[in-house]
């Protein structure tokens, strides 16, 4: 599909999540309830089958906790990305997709691991990278105490 | 540590005969400071659990305390043997966010560079892929031939491998004038050697012995956990950025997408083997038509990307390379991402293992060719 095509689809498809074309991908916004019933849908679907998940990010803003999803189809070669967005930010919690997508279960882990995000239902949520007492570097509020990047 | 005690507090989570053995992380066979913990049963494997972190570098924080032409000489660090992919895949980001479209000239000395880039990084490969299986001669064969290409990229850009070439909006430098001829003068070099490789380990009993049927992953499998790269194209899963979402000059050449459906070891080995070729075949379409023009386009020099979201796909020799830019207007970004293919390919491992002897393990982390700073970050 193109992404005009699949823009409309998705529309027809879920209704209530906002969707517009970004700079090079089709942008699905949902909320965090509704995050794993989509996922599922989109892997499951016939017509769109996104099956491959790329990228997992998790990113910081101010008032809440994003976690971005690039997603790709190998059998349509279309692709898209779905963004939701945390309630709460100290504690900030989302269902997992690992379950659908496995490779996101080593990006989950290393969201937690840098940004803190908790992912409900992970089977093996654990540090990555980091000691279990180290902070999460990728918030904003971090602070650098050895000044390893800002010197 | 305290996985290890807490599966032995809980006896009866390890049977009489299994034991736990920590590989790594100062084991020659992972390549770097990776640690596998590898539960086993005489000498099958029955569980590999990569721990990694060793060499966590913050490499992604760094990132949003600097500009955006200085990320390029971080990217270096990661996967230090596809330093040129991953600078580029930067660069591209940035000038695809800004609009700047770069000469002609820039597409091709990028692409001539990505090729030699990997084939230098699969020959390393191919080297310590040998060594790993106990065929120390393939170290210094290897080692002869990308002496070669690290001796052009010296020239080119004065560093051998952290060669930060790229910079938003083409090169840092023009191409030597010795450039297109040491160019030629390697492929031609390196086209009677090749065939060497394989007449010194692709047919050998042993090796095929060790690796046909060995670390079997399927096509959904190989999808599923993200194995991209030749990894991935030997489980049969048609991954190759530069084919199907072509930047740079990749439009411009006619090269074949390697593919294998026997999803096991030696299929691994013979994408990469097969890959070198086509490599060649792409720098032989280009070299001899390197337009004239700039190696550069003029940017501001306080480079600041409008607020959104930008994505940028580059194949890497070893996988899928992206970079995920979320900016705010200011001239150093809000978060970056890097998707690296180590990380992914890494994780299908105890997938891959399961079942087989602990120095299959060897073999099948081997083809894999994981570069452990392009995991961590």
């Amino acid at each position: 599909m193109t992404n005009e095509e699949l823009q409309s689809y998705l529309t027809g498809r879920f209704p209530e999540a906002e969707i517009k074309q970004g700079v090079q991908y089709v942008e699905m916004t949902v909320t965090d309830v509704t995050l794993h019933e989509t996922a599922v849908q989109l892997k499951a679907s016939d017509e769109i089958s996104f099956d491959y998940v790329f990228c997992l990010t998790g990113v910081d803003y101010a008032e809440n906790m994003g976690i971005i999803y690039h997603l790709e189809s190998i059998k349509h070669r279309h692709t898209m990305v779905l963004k939701v967005r945390t309630a709460d930010r100290e504690n900030p919690a989302i269902d997992t997709v690992s379950d659908v997508w496995v490779t996101a279960k080593y990006h989950e882990r290393e969201a937690y691991d840098l940004l803190g995000i908790h992912f409900n239902n992970h089977t093996d949520l654990r540090r990555l990278f980091l000691e279990d007492g180290w902070g999460f570097p990728l918030r904003k509020d971090y602070v650098d105490e050895i000044r390893i990047v800002e010197r | 540590m305290s996985e290890i005690k807490e599966v032995i507090i809980n006896s009866d989570r390890l049977a009489t005969d299994e034991y736990l053995v920590n590989m790594g992380p100062q084991h020659p066979s992972t390549h770097g400071v990776l640690r596998l913990l590898v539960r086993l049963e005489g000498e099958k494997v029955l569980n590999v659990q990569p721990h990694t972190g060793y060499i966590h570098s913050g490499i992604e924080k760094m990132c949003e305390a600097i500009t955006y032409p200085q990320i390029i000489h971080l990217t270096d660090r990661m996967d230090y043997l596809s330093a040129h992919m991953n600078n580029e895949a930067v660069a591209l980001c940035v000038e695809n966010a800004l609009q700047v479209e770069v000469p002609d000239r820039v597409k091709y000395i990028r692409t001539i560079m990505d090729e030699l880039a990997r084939l230098a990084s699969h020959q390393l490969w191919w080297c310590v892929f040998g060594m790993d299986l106990g065929a120390l001669t393939t170290f210094f064969y290897g080692l002869r031939d990308r002496e070669k290409i690290l001796d052009i990229f010296e020239e080119t850009c004065g560093a051998r491998m952290t060669v930060s070439y790229n910079t938003p909006g083409g090169l840092m430098f023009d191409i030597h004038p010795n450039f297109q001829k040491r160019v030629k003068d390697f492929i031609k070099y390196f086209r009677t050697k090749l065939p060497e490789y394989d007449k010194l380990l692709s047919g050998n009993v042993i090796l095929r012995e060790r690796t046909e049927g060995i670390g079997y992953l399927t096509h959904e499998d190989a999808i599923a956990y993200g194995v991209t790269g030749p990894s991935g194209r030997a489980s049969g899963f048609s991954c190759d950025i530069r084919k199907h979402q072509p930047y740079s000059a990749y439009p411009f050449v006619k090269f074949n997408e390697i593919l294998d459906h026997r999803c096991d070891t030696l299929a691994r080995y013979e994408v990469r083997i097969l890959e070198m070729y086509e490599s060649l075949s792409i720098i032989e379409q280009l070299i001899d038509n390197i337009p004239e023009g700039d190696y550069a386009v003029k940017m501001k020099g306080v480079l600041k990307l409008p607020e959104g979201e930008f994505y940028q796909r580059v194949e890497s020799a070893r996988g899928e390379f992206g970079v995920f830019i979320v900016s705010d207007g200011k001239k150093n970004p809000y978060r970056v991402k890097f998707r690296s293919p180590g990380f992914s390919n890494m994780f299908a491992l105890n997938k891959m293992a399961k079942g087989h002897k602990i120095a299959d393990l060897v073999a099948i982390m081997s083809t894999l060719d994981l570069i452990i700073p392009d995991i961590d970050r």
